[in-house]
């Protein structure tokens, strides 16, 4: 009976469609297209993927595939479109719906094997055309000339002068030395200059003093840390998962390491861009290049219970896309994950040729020990084995794990038979992302650490006891978990670091249609953006292809990008002001001949960051004044002119780092694991669960500079975030700079801050002699002597502090354990330590 | 190279303008400069107009995390009871997403008795009898969805609009349109209890809003709000004496470089400092009547908590914080539902009633925006963990029909928005997604969403992304 019904169905459309006269394409189809469909599907916007004004591409189809299929109106997803009255999914989206005589045209058309006769177009294969400036090859324009030629030190000032002259402005005069050497010590390397570095500099009248400033911060190993903290802003650096579990993350600090030495070392832009990004298919890569590749691990992971493991990989790729898109390309690529960029040539076909290349790659940890770790762990190594074989044979983990491993491959084969084990099986699956496929791969042939892996989740999570040796795994849990964990703690350790590597065998990639993923459109395969230059000819799809491409002479992007973050992170805005946006919805460039002239110096130049910092901040520009000039307020608000040098209030990290040097506190030490400062509690217990710790270091770790600070993304260090630290869930690439009451309370109040005040009045009592001692301050604090005006202000306020202190002892004491007239230091210390000049870079 | 004369002339006037307006005045003249002392009369925070005359100008959110089970308490699905035990048709799971249970999980019944309440009529559950004495202020909104299915992404939605994390939250937004009106206390206040969110920091983050609007979270112990007191040794007039020295340094600064952010810098140390005496005097109900902290519960160990952040809730919206964000957590029954559920109406229900009637009382019911409910609902299907505990049962997060209540500001009162089918699955009528929901919030607060807008990375972003429709049923 079905068959009989499904047959007369048939035939019933296939009489009507013949009692309809043949319909003419040019006549009856072409021009309802053109009504109903083009206007969203055409050359210029084609929704996606898809058009309608061109025959190839329409019968190609979507993203998501073919639309038509020639002969089989049933089958094409057109007719199902047009026909459907579900909002959402019916076509056009909006307006008249197609009549049913429309439906039966386009019907008709596509039985009839959809005939689209080929008329004489443009050949659409070129790659598209784009006049927006950003997409522009490099030039390298001569610097102009100017009327005054005696202000300029070099290149950079032509370009500022030349601005300035046409719109008759004069640049401001020189800032003293002082301010010179503070800023300069400030800008490259996040810290205040000591008293000691400013007296050298104001007694040094050699016409090149301030050059050998510069030249002595760039080989300040601070200066390495300064430039990485913009870097970790960029690579969205964290010390842990982010998302509900925020699992810590032991080693995250390990790639750390490698930014800042890369810097201290002016490795060249373009081979630290292509360690990053592909250090693992370097030939012979070497330890750091592996260690390199952690950029793309500082992306988030979800390890909440339940969740999809494909979307946390979706999401993941989509953040390393977009991350790269920021950090190299300067454009907003991940707005294309689920549609054409609006007002970028960015298609989302681009946006999924981008994501292939991550999509190819595969986290692994890996061993990267440091200096001396290698022999310690060696020489430990065998004792340590043999006592762990003796311990698994005591407790009979060999066998008991077998059985274990057997129960979560039938779990895992047969979901929804144990839900006990399910739930074991889906708890170790979320927190051990490569869980799945060792338990497929047989004892023998497994790599002998992931059998470790292995044993080390099944003494920790030995699953139910149901059915099972009551008594050996309760000993597994108790005894043998205990003294397995004491064996493993005093077992010398091999720093780790988080590394990406090629699959041997990658997955293909697919558009998400709507940025869907549970929604695989048509495949892509790894390519540069089309309205890019193409990748090298012949060069195979992997990420070491593309980080080439980003550094080739030909890729219009990346130097420019480059190079206006160092100029942005010396004069607080960057040549363009929007640096994350190089499209054509960011700001225009302020001097666009200025930065091509940088791009292609820093480019053309072994890409040194070191020598286009030394180029900028020896420049007359530079070395203004920043004295704002109300004159110009309404001509240039924001200063893009350069007619001054900026007042730039310090980084978080800077303002606490600050704080430790003048005080005397700071751990000058360079690198390492991430530090725990005291946290006010409360602050951890906002995490999920409460399953967040924080751990008070003491001793010198408290003292350690603000980039190293354990950076927990759903409960970061509360001060950091009072400052502006972005939440490292994106790359930023440019900083907020707010000013708000709660800094004030931060500075006022936080204990660390008081200690330096504190710290600070000691370090005077200790270092200066009490007629010195308000000097002395000011050169700590400020790097200057107080103005007259200062010193009386001063003067009284601690004459009234030290009078209220001697009628009070017990307050002093607590301010410090000296006498009173002492104690009023503290508190002239907390003055200095609040003042705007001291968080400001002027 | 000489300074042109006339530039150089310019800057010494200017500095000797702000010298005298700012050194030779003192805080008088600096006040006038900027405004009235206090409140920033320009700045970020400054109070601003909404789009069009708003109904409400305050929002407390009861933000209820890891989806309390509307089925045990707003949405009676007696039906569950006949089919309690048996598989869903697979027609009606297919496109589920679920967390850990299987498709073909079992229905549970819920055990809760359901009765009318108030004029209106509105059902809800023997668990909550004081939200329930409520009924007639309430909307009951029972046909709320979202899209994600965990919490952290569900936090994430209803909060920001988007899965993706980085975006400004709902309190931000409302800050950043509207500004503050407190002289002396943060704009967006956030009060914890229970254990910690998925979400953390995340519910209450500017997101890519400048740091100004971010949440201010109000401790639960130790200073109300993070380095509010001075450090030891410290007096209340060595602390003045302190700031006046600051400032005073400051204000010569300011005239020697005239750059107006230590203007802003120096009404911010006195923001802070008044900050210092009013979020003391906020967080001590001592002078609360007896009355009043009984209603709140103030005093009974259950409800201590809970009820004290509800009771500063409204101190609040008396001192003109704009939006209170109240995140109490966990309520993700996934086991001991019975139990677990209890326990968490018992420590919440009554002082979530007690600030509803005690903001009717005062009169700022009606310009404040009450809202209660969390991420997503949960299934009606059972959970479980432990096949041999039948007391362990729960329910798995369920993101197709879930249910929230609103009061106050702009919302009609004695209301239920929204139907589910029988068993509670689906949404029949009237859905509700958190876009709409964002959407109505905005609208009682004067804005049209689709409006108030920030342009971040070269597009211009809103409160709820590509969406949102006002739900004109939910409307007064």
């Amino acid at each position: 009976m079905r068959g009989v019904l499904w047959t007369w169905a048939a035939v019933s459309a296939a009489t009507c469609a013949m009692a309809q006269a043949q319909p003419d394409f040019a006549r009856d189809v072409q021009p309802l297209l053109a009504r109903k469909c083009v206007m969203c599907h055409n050359e210029k916007m084609a929704q996606n993927g898809l058009r309608f004004d061109d025959g190839d591409a329409a019968l190609a189809g979507s993203y998501s595939g073919p639309v038509i299929v020639a002969g089989k109106a049933a089958d094409s997803k057109l007719i199902a479109r047009v026909s459907s009255t579900k909002k959402g999914f019916m076509m056009p989206p909006a307006g008249a719906p197609l009549a049913a005589a429309e439906i039966a045209t386009l019907t008709a058309w596509i039985d009839a094997g959809a005939p689209w006769p080929r008329t004489a177009k443009a050949t659409s294969a070129a790659r598209p055309k784009t006049t927006h400036w950003a997409f522009q090859p490099i030039t390298r324009p001569e610097p102009p000339d100017t009327r005054n030629r005696t202000w300029g030190r070099n290149p950079i000032d032509r370009f500022v002068l030349a601005r300035l002259e046409a719109e008759n402005i004069v640049p401001s005069p020189e800032a003293s030395k002082t301010t010179l050497i503070r800023r300069a010590t400030l800008d490259l390397t996040g810290l205040p200059p000591t008293p000691a570095e400013v007296k050298d500099f104001l007694s040094d009248s050699r016409p090149d003093a301030y050059e050998r400033i510069v030249d002595r911060l760039l080989q300040s190993p601070h200066y390495g840390e300064q430039r990485a903290r913009q870097w970790l802003d960029l690579a969205r650096y964290a010390d842990s998962d982010g998302y509900e579990k925020d699992v810590v993350r032991p080693y995250a600090w390990r790639w750390r390491n490698y930014v800042i030495d890369s810097f201290n070392k002016d490795q060249p832009f373009d081979q630290f861009t292509i360690e990053q990004l592909a250090g693992d298919l370097l030939p012979n890569a070497g330890q750091e290049q592996l260690v390199a590749t952690g950029f793309h691990r500082n992306s988030l992971t979800n390890r909440e219970g339940g969740v999809d493991r494909a979307e946390n990989r979706f999401d993941q790729m989509s953040n390393r896309t977009a991350t790269t898109g920021t950090v190299w390309l300067g454009l907003t690529v991940g707005c294309a994950q689920c549609h054409d960029h609006k007002y970028d040539p960015i298609k989302q076909k681009d946006y999924y040729a981008l994501y292939a290349f991550f999509n190819r790659a595969e986290e692994i940890d890996i061993d990267a020990p440091l200096p001396g770790e290698m022999g310690t762990w060696m020489r430990a190594r065998p004792a340590y084995l043999e006592r762990r074989a003796h311990l698994l044979k005591v407790y009979d983990v060999e066998r008991l794990q077998d059985e274990w491993e057997q129960r979560m491959l039938a779990a895992a084969n047969n979901l929804g038979q144990d839900l006990e084990w399910d739930f074991e099986r889906s708890a170790v699956l979320t927190m051990f992302d490569r869980f799945e496929a060792i338990l497929r791969t047989p004892k023998e042939k497994r790599d002998p650490k992931d059998h470790e892996r292995m044993t080390y989740w099944f003494i920790n999570h030995p699953g139910p006891t149901k059915g099972r040796e009551v008594i050996a795994l309760e000993s597994i849990r108790t005894d043998c978990r205990r003294r397995l964990n004491a064996l493993d703690a005093e077992h010398p350790k091999l720093t780790q670091s988080l590394a990406m590597m090629e699959l041997p065998q990658p997955p293909e990639t697919h558009i998400a249609v709507k940025g869907d993923y549970r929604e695989p459109g048509v495949k892509v395969e790894p390519d540069a953006p089309g309205f890019l230059p193409p990748l090298s000819a012949g060069a195979p799809r992997n990420r070491l292809t593309l980080a080439r491409w980003l550094v080739a002479k030909e890729n219009p992007l990346t130097a420019r990008v480059a190079v206006n973050r160092l100029w942005q992170d010396v004069f607080g805005r960057g040549l363009v002001r929007t640096s994350e946006d190089f499209g054509t919805q960011g700001d225009k460039p302020s001097h666009p001949e200025l930065l091509d002239w940088l791009a292609s110096q820093f480019r053309d130049d072994g890409w040194s960051v070191k020598r286009t910092m030394r180029l900028i901040l020896t420049s007359a520009t530079y070395r203004q004044t920043s004295t704002v000039r109300k004159e110009l307020q309404d001509i240039d608000p924001e200063n893009a002119l350069l007619a001054r040098s900026p007042r730039v209030r310090l980084a978080a990290e800077s303002v606490r780092d600050a704080a430790l040097e003048a005080s005397g506190l700071l751990n000058p030490a360079i690198g390492g694991p991430s530090v725990h400062p005291p946290q006010p509690a409360g602050v951890a217990e906002l995490g999920y669960a409460d399953s967040i710790k924080w751990t008070n270091d003491e001793g010198a770790a408290r003292y350690r500079r603000g980039l190293y600070i354990h950076f927990q993304r759903t409960t970061p260090y509360p001060m950091l975030m009072n400052f502006d630290t972005p939440d490292s869930n994106v790359a930023c690439a440019r900083r907020r700079r707010s000013n708000s009451p709660l800094q004030a309370l931060n500075l006022l109040n936080d204990p660390a801050f008081f200690e330096a005040s504190q710290a600070f009045a000691l370090r005077l009592a200790r270092e200066s002699k009490p007629d010195e001692r308000l000097d002395y301050a000011f050169s700590l604090a400020l790097s200057r002597k107080p103005t007259a005006r200062e010193r009386e202000r001063m003067q009284k306020f601690l004459d009234q502090q030290a009078t209220e202190l001697s009628a009070h002892p017990d307050q002093a004491r607590q301010l410090l354990p000296l006498a009173p007239a002492e104690a009023a230091w503290v508190s002239a210390a907390r003055v200095l330590l609040n003042l705007d000049e001291f968080i400001t870079r002027e | 190279m000489a300074m042109n004369e006339t530039a150089f002339r310019a800057i010494q006037n200017r500095r000797r303008f702000l010298r005298e307006v700012g050194g030779g005045l003192g805080m008088l003249g600096l006040g006038h400069l900027m405004g009235r002392e206090g409140r920033a009369a320009t700045g970020p925070l400054a109070p601003k107009k909404p789009h069009f005359p708003a109904k409400a100008k305050n929002v407390i959110f009861m933000f209820m995390e890891g989806a309390p089970s509307q089925m045990d308490l707003f949405d009676p699905k007696p039906e569950l009871q006949k089919i309690s035990g048996q598989t869903l048709p697979e027609s009606l799971t297919s496109q589920l997403r679920l967390a850990f249970i299987k498709k073909d999980a079992k229905v549970l019944a819920s055990p809760r008795v359901f009765r009318k309440y108030g004029q209106s009529g509105i059902e809800f559950s023997d668990y909550i009898p004081n939200i329930a004495s409520c009924a007639d202020d309430l909307c009951l909104v029972r046909s709320m969805y979202t899209e994600a299915f965990n919490h952290h992404p569900g936090q994430l939605l209803l909060f920001t609009g988007s899965i993706q994390i980085g975006r400004p939250t709902l309190g931000a937004w409302s800050l950043y349109g509207l500004g503050s009106e407190s002289e002396n206390l943060p704009g967006f206040v956030v009060l914890t209890s229970g254990v910690g969110t998925s979400g953390g920091a995340s519910n209450f983050s500017s997101g890519f809003l400048p740091s100004h609007y971010q949440g201010t979270l109000l401790r639960n112990a130790g200073d109300p709000i993070l380095y509010l007191s001075n450090p030891g040794g410290v007096t209340p007039g060595a602390q003045r004496s302190t700031l006046d020295a600051v400032r005073d340094l400051n204000q010569e600064h300011l005239g020697d470089t005239g750059d107006m952010e230590i203007a802003s810098r120096i009404q911010n140390y006195e923001l802070a400092y008044r900050m210092q005496t009013a979020a003391p005097e906020l967080a001590d109900l001592s002078k609360e009547p007896a009355h009043i902290r009984e209603m709140y519960g103030v005093d009974d160990p259950v409800t201590k908590q809970f009820g004290t952040n509800c009771l500063l809730a409204r101190r609040m919206v008396e001192r003109g914080v704009r939006f209170v964000m109240m995140m109490d957590a966990s309520w993700d029954q996934h086991t001991n539902l019975n139990k677990g559920l209890k326990r968490n109406c018992d420590r919440t229900e009554k002082p979530a009633a007690a600030l509803i009637k005690d903001l009717k009382q005062r009169g700022l019911l009606d310009s404040t925006l009450v809202v209660w409910g969390g991420e997503f609902g949960r299934t009606p299907m059972v959970e479980i963990r432990n096949t041999s505990d039948p007391d362990n049962a729960g329910r798995d997060h369920h993101p197709l029909a879930y249910s929230m209540f609103l009061a106050g500001g702009g919302i009609k009162p004695g209301t239920v928005v929204g139907k589910t089918d029988d068993i509670g699955f689906n949404i029949v009528e009237d859905k509700v997604h958190v876009h709409d929901l964002q959407a109505t919030i905005m609208h009682c607060l004067g804005f049209d969403h689709l409006k108030l807008t920030y342009r971040h990375m070269g597009r211009d972003f809103r409160l709820t992304d590509t969406a949102g429709e006002v739900v004109k049923k939910m409307l007064a």
